[in-house]
């Protein structure tokens, strides 16, 4: 753009910037989600038997191993913030690579998961759910909001995280100029933070 | 955690151990639901649930290791959401 | 500022030619004066646009009846309006504009923290603004549901909703970019030597605008996508035949729009701050004092949004805690007016335009906020809501405080923005007329809402019919205002003489600095050791 040919912009790096704005837009996805969360306690309230009897639909089993699953993702990509601290490129970018895998072994139980309802017609607007409770109907609706919007954000720390692989291999990234890394981090935990919190509330409510 | 570095470099060895509590207090909700049932299951899941965030905030994300500034707006967005929910809920318990 | 060999740095950012040429320079710079402009020329026109919708509205309530509209238009009128002034000029304003321009500037810095996060916001803007605007052109009708899309209405009208929702949606993510790109700034580059106690208050102001926007607008984001999967998958949440509670989505409506009402009046309030000191020759009085009020008002504004929903029918220990809190939020705007006023005593006033839209804008302000006040008493409330009043109330606020405070920003800062000075007695003029026009249209509105004429209708019986002339009347005389004034501005950039550099004798960063601007603002970065408005 018209200022990048000279100074100020790439003159001092300021990390601890990049940092708090990531921060910052951490929050406004915790708030985000923290609608969704209003609108799961005041439904939940108003209805506690429906969605005591509606959770019992969703697999525990499943849940667990998702949760397991990114809480491992979370470790492995914290990790490789010390291992680029290091100087360890490979085991950074073998950090990652497990993360990415992680997340996408995630997707997949969430995809068996979700087509496993759909086809037995549990789904917003199907002609079973019309039939249901009206505290079942909002449970499976804020199961299809949430977990989707959380799987979207499962999928854009993929993006953001093979971005900085990439970053990583072309060594742009290193021991002393990580911040990028770092941030994906964050979005990567901040991933986990809302799961762990999704988790007992619609898969250990039965 | 004890070095004076700087930048701070936290070592494999604690996040594993972090690792370690978050599965067994998975675990411990889980097994939580098969033995109790009534409104304590939600407190408990809730309790460990928020423990767990904790967690994960304060290693993982760094936050016991940058500055306080950092714990601070965290905390203060967290009672920001459960002010709403709290004034929200002034209308839902009393209507 | 210092002549020497002719850098870049020594052309005027209005001038500096860049990598790109003609409009690519502008759409594709980081640099925050031109972004600052940008979205100064986009809401001008969008600004224009609403104007008209609005005073054709108040030619089609000049008699009973069908005047020149029928219901339909009337309707998709006030929420093309409502949806464009609200989410497009009034919110962003200051902010996008004025903050963008001056927030670097007045504290030191060369740039914002995330110059091409700026630039991205803008972009963002441009697209949620087109978005918004082709609800209007495609589909089955332009949207009906006024600006705060309530539910169960907004997805069960057959009228265009998905585009005039998705484009607010869009536009939070503008208004988050911008928020967290000044809370970043404000943090991270301010010129050594600027504590924040020796910070300006417009970027105070900014600073707790900033919050907000980051911590409320997400709120909205989710809720208006909620009403797109209500609309497009069923999902139940606000439809009451599916279990879903109308009710919640005014809660979280107001959640977001309430503390929004604060991202509108904040900044309008520190470029007021700005203002006084310089034309009254003193330093502000109090300045602790409106630094604490401003934060206050940005934290106490955020719990309050339920008083929008006193006749909804929400639990009576709501209601309580609602209107005190209301009441509550009065205490720290009241105690800025009177840090203004004392600001003003025992002064050597010049008295120039900018100085004059303050004064303007305390009249229309304490107007605005008493009957606020009125509404936030609850029996008053069930009385007068969705009357007229309430629109009075809220144009007396969003378009009296906030509205008055930009024009004023804008006769403040245009010799530091275009290097140019307009001519001082056409903007007089425009504003007398303007002024006039402001309050012949709304005060009517007042009475008209006591007596029980209500809002949103396209028609009224007869016994309304004098005070909607007067009414009416006032809105044509303050366009006319408008025109003189925006016809002046947009003169004077090319005509008007050349301002001196610190033509109103400003002690604030921005003074310190050539008109305009050169492209990095400062040759050396200032080192602060003075309060911000030292006159001593």
């Amino acid at each position: 753009m018209t200022m990048n040919d000279h100074v100020h912009i790439d003159e001092h790096r300021d990390d601890e910037g990049a940092k708090t704005g990531m921060w910052i837009f951490i929050f406004t996805e915790l708030l985000l989600f923290g609608g969704l969360f209003i609108v799961y306690s005041v439904y939940r309230y108003l209805n506690p038997l429906a969605f005591h009897l509606a959770a019992h639909e969703l697999s525990t089993f499943t849940g667990t191993i998702n949760t397991v699953i990114l809480l491992v993702s979370s470790m492995t990509i914290a990790m490789s913030i010390s291992a680029i601290q290091y100087k360890n490129k490979k085991l950074t970018l073998i950090l990652m690579g497990v993360t990415l895998f992680l997340a996408f072994l995630f997707l997949v139980n969430k995809y068996f998961e979700w087509s496993g309802k759909i086809s037995h017609g549990i789904y917003p607007g199907s002609t079973i759910l019309q039939e249901a409770s009206r505290g079942e109907i909002l449970f499976f609706g804020l199961y299809y909001t949430m977990t989707g919007l959380h799987a979207l954000h499962i999928i854009i720390g993929m993006a953001f995280i093979g971005y900085v692989m990439r970053l990583v291999a072309k060594d742009k990234i290193q021991h002393d100029n990580f911040i990028i890394l770092e941030n994906s981090g964050l979005y990567w935990h901040l991933v986990d933070l809302i799961w762990i919190f999704l988790f007992p509330l619609f898969y250990l409510i039965t | 955690m004890e070095k004076e570095q700087h930048p701070h470099i936290v070592r494999y060895r604690t996040y594993v151990y972090v690792l370690i509590a978050l599965l067994f207090m998975t675990l411990t909700s889980v097994a939580v639901t098969h033995i109790y049932l009534g409104p304590y299951t939600v407190a408990t899941a809730l309790l460990l649930a928020t423990l767990k965030s904790t967690l994960v905030l304060l290693i993982f994300m760094h936050l016991k290791f940058d500055k306080k500034f950092y714990s601070y707006m965290v905390a203060g967005v967290f009672l920001l959401l459960t002010s709403v929910i709290i004034i929200t809920f002034l209308d839902y318990l009393y209507r | 500022m210092s002549e020497t060999v002719l850098q870049h740095n020594q052309v005027s950012y209005l001038e500096y030619q860049g990598r790109f040429k003609g409009l690519f320079a502008w759409i594709f710079s980081t640099d925050h004066k031109r972004i600052g402009l940008l979205y100064l020329y986009s809401m001008l026109v969008l600004f224009s646009v609403a104007a008209t919708l609005g005073l054709l509205m108040k030619i089609e309530l000049i008699a009973p009846g069908k005047t020149i509209m029928d219901a339909q238009t009337y309707n998709s009128f006030f929420t093309l309006h409502g949806i464009t002034m609200i989410f497009l000029i009034v919110v962003p304003g200051l902010p996008a504009v004025f903050g963008n321009f001056f927030l670097p500037i007045m504290i030191g810095a060369k740039d914002v923290a995330f110059p091409k996060l700026n630039l991205l916001s803008w972009w963002i803007y441009i697209l949620g603004a087109l978005v918004v605007l082709s609800s209007q052109f495609i589909g089955d009708g332009p949207p009906d549901t006024g600006w705060t899309f309530y539910a169960p209405y907004s997805f069960r009208t057959g009228t265009n909703m998905l585009p005039a929702v998705t484009g607010a949606f869009i536009l939070g993510f503008s208004s988050i970019a911008t928020g967290l790109n000044f809370i970043v700034t404000i943090h991270r580059m301010r010129a050594p030597g600027m504590a924040w106690m020796k910070m300006p208050l417009f970027p105070w102001a900014l600073y707790g605008t900033a919050w907000i926007q980051v911590l409320a607008t997400p709120i909205v984001g989710v809720t208006l996508l909620m009403i797109v999967l209500e609309r497009t998958l069923q999902i139940g949440f606000f439809d009451p035949a599916l279990g879903g509670d109308p009710i919640l989505y005014q809660h979280l409506f107001w959640i977001y729009s309430h503390p929004a009402v604060y991202i509108m009046i904040l900044p309008a309030m520190g470029v007021i701050s700005e203002i006084i000191p310089t034309f009254a020759r003193k330093t502000i009085f109090g300045y602790k004092a409106i630094v604490v009020s401003t934060l206050a008002i940005a934290f106490v504004g955020y719990f309050v949004w339920g008083h929008h929903m006193f006749t909804s029918g929400m639990s009576g220990t709501a209601l309580y805690t609602f209107s005190i809190l209301t009441f509550l939020v009065a205490i720290p705007s009241a105690i800025k007016i009177f840090n203004w006023v004392a600001t003003l005593h025992k002064a050597s006033i010049d008295i120039q335009t900018p100085f004059l839209w303050a004064l303007c804008f305390l009249f229309v302000f304490m107007i605005g906020g008493l009957s606020g006040m009125v509404l936030g008493a609850l029996s008053a409330n069930v009385h007068l809501h969705d009357t007229a009043f309430v629109v009075a109330h809220f144009h007396f606020i969003v378009f009296g405080g906030t509205g008055f405070a930009f024009f004023g920003a804008l006769h403040y800062w245009y010799p530091k923005m275009f290097g140019r000075m307009y001519d001082k007695g056409w903007a007089n003029i425009g504003l007398a007329i303007f002024f006039t026009g402001f309050n012949t249209l709304y005060l009517p509105m007042f009475y008209l809402g006591m007596i029980g004429m209500p809002r949103r209708y396209y028609d009224y019986v007869e016994e309304f019919h004098g005070p909607n002339i007067v009414s009416s009347f006032g809105a044509m005389l303050m366009i006319a205002g408008l025109i003189i004034i925006i016809t002046n501005l947009i003169r004077s950039a090319r005509k008007g003489e050349i301002a001196e550099a610190d033509p109103w004798k400003g002690k604030t960063l921005e003074w310190s600095i050539a008109s305009p601007p050169t492209l990095e603002n400062f040759d050396e970065i200032p080192v602060v050791t003075k309060q911000p408005y030292d006159y001593e």
